[in-house]
């Protein structure tokens, strides 16, 4: 047990691993906002839309978060070539996430618009204001205010699980240690560096997560 | 011609038959007050007013329009038919003006100014100028319940529904709410108030109903009513809870 830490050999290769970064944290912010717009339409879809686009959405749902986030990816980076649908790596792995995300934060967003008090929504369609403007205006802001923890817990989970995405070779954070990984067999040294650096950037994400919401959400 | 017809109204939830054909006319100016035990269709019947609820059979009209027609536009109703709730419903991500400016702005596409005049002008009305800017929730129950009647009356309605509008207050709070909707009264809004304020029924009131198995069981000017009911039934009530 004398193993002898040699960081120094990873030198070379620090624009490999800041690549590898900024592609983690890009992918990271891209499919949260696009993935929780997703879910927003998702949501809203499935408490306020017509109950046929409900199910499907439902299906959505039910498919994505039972299955593995990986083989979702496989799928489609290594499935849909079969039907025509060639994606390079990059976009694979963006819309894996988008369409991740998308599912885990419908259910989300759905529990904080069913907390939203009955009484909110009748108020404001006794006010002449439609279904939409209800939602818009009244129900969102309040369901938003509600599942924000849990909502900022996701997009944790989804950008540490974007380590996943190295696999079909889309050239993230991971991607990157296993690179430099093969070439110098440094791989105490690599691991722990961005295993380091995953952490550093969630605790990271979390607090500037939280200092949002309480721009986002400062009345009261 | 009446401001709100009602003509043999039926409603089921289920099996359960609440409104057993239930006929009313309203006119224009008039102060009714529903009474009646909980689970006689009073709260049920003011929500068909505005289309809150469906109806089964029968027919609403409510300033000239049918309810429940086929190619009624709800929208169009409930610009003229305000509704206040006894949850109050304030939405509590915006401050008391912006929850009266909501719908002005939003559905009659006022500008912001102008709604924000309108709303100093209602909240002024119900007596709270001071408390524009502040949160639902720092707000007393007496008071937000005057703002939601100020956010009605934002709509300039020609009818106001008051669904229970006090029984979820303080006792100490119920006056200054009813003070307001006195004060509507005098100025010849069209009230329709689901009701346990008896005394306020009788002193305000042009006209009382007093509901019964879904049915209206005995009607009229309430002062006569309340002195002299006709059914044991309301005898009954009155006795209860006066």
């Amino acid at each position: 047990m004398s193993y002898k830490l040699q960081f120094a050999e990873l030198l070379p290769y620090w624009n490999v691993l800041l690549q590898g970064l900024v592609f983690t944290i890009v992918l990271t912010v891209v499919s949260t906002v696009a993935g929780i717009a997703v879910g927003t339409a998702g949501a809203s879809a499935r408490t306020f839309g017509p109950a046929w686009l409900g199910r499907i959405v439902a299906v959505y749902v039910e498919l994505i978060r039972n299955t593995p986030f990986i083989v979702q990816l496989f799928f489609i980076f290594f499935g849909l070539p079969a039907l025509g649908l060639k994606l390079s790596e990059t976009t694979a792995a963006f819309l894996a996430m988008v369409i991740n995300l998308g599912a885990y934060s419908t259910e989300i967003i759905r529990a904080g618009i069913e907390a939203v008090p009955k009484g909110h929504i009748e108020a404001g369609l006794s006010l002449a204001m439609t279904k939409w403007e209800v939602l818009r205006r009244i129900v969102l802001n309040q369901a938003f205010r509600k599942i924000y923890p849990a909502l900022s817990s996701q997009i944790i989970i989804v950008m540490l699980g974007s380590a996943v995405v190295s696999q079909i070779s889309a050239e993230d954070l991971t991607y990157a240690a296993n690179f430099i990984a093969s070439r110098n067999f440094r791989n105490f040294e690599v691991y722990l560096l961005v295993a380091l650096a995953y952490l550093l950037l969630a605790l990271l994400t979390r607090s500037l997560l939280r200092a949002l919401g309480r721009v986002i959400f400062k009345a009261r | 011609m009446s401001l709100v017809s009602i003509r043999d109204v039926r409603k089921s939830f289920g099996a359960n038959e609440v409104l057993k054909g239930v006929s009313l006319d309203i006119a224009k100016g008039d102060v009714v007050a529903i009474i009646g035990r909980s689970g006689s269709g009073k709260s049920t019947l003011l929500r068909c007013i505005n289309g809150l609820e469906t109806y089964q059979s029968g027919s609403i009209t409510a300033d000239g329009i049918e309810v429940a027609g086929a190619n009624t536009n709800l929208r169009e109703l409930r610009r003229h038919v305000g509704m206040v709730f006894q949850q109050f419903n304030l939405f509590p991500h915006l401050t008391a003006a912006e929850n009266v400016m909501l719908a002005p702005t939003v559905v009659n596409k006022v500008s912001k100014a102008e709604a924000r005049a309108t709303a100093a002008e209602v909240l002024a009305k119900v007596g709270l100028s001071e408390k524009m800017d502040a949160y639902p929730s720092e707000l007393s129950g007496g008071q937000q319940q005057r703002v939601a009647i100020a956010r009605s009356l934002a709509m300039r309605p020609k009818v106001l529904l008051c669904d229970e509008i006090t029984s979820a207050l303080d006792p100490e709070l119920v006056n200054e709410v009813l003070r307001v909707v006195e004060q509507l009264a005098r100025e010849g809004m069209t009230l329709i108030l689901v009701t346990h304020e008896m005394r306020f029924a009788r002193d305000v009131g042009t006209k009382l109903v007093f509901m019964h198995h879904g049915k209206v069981h005995e009607e009229g000017v309430p002062k006569e009513v309340f002195a002299a009911p006709r059914t044991p039934e309301l005898q009954q009530f009155v006795g209860q809870v006066g």
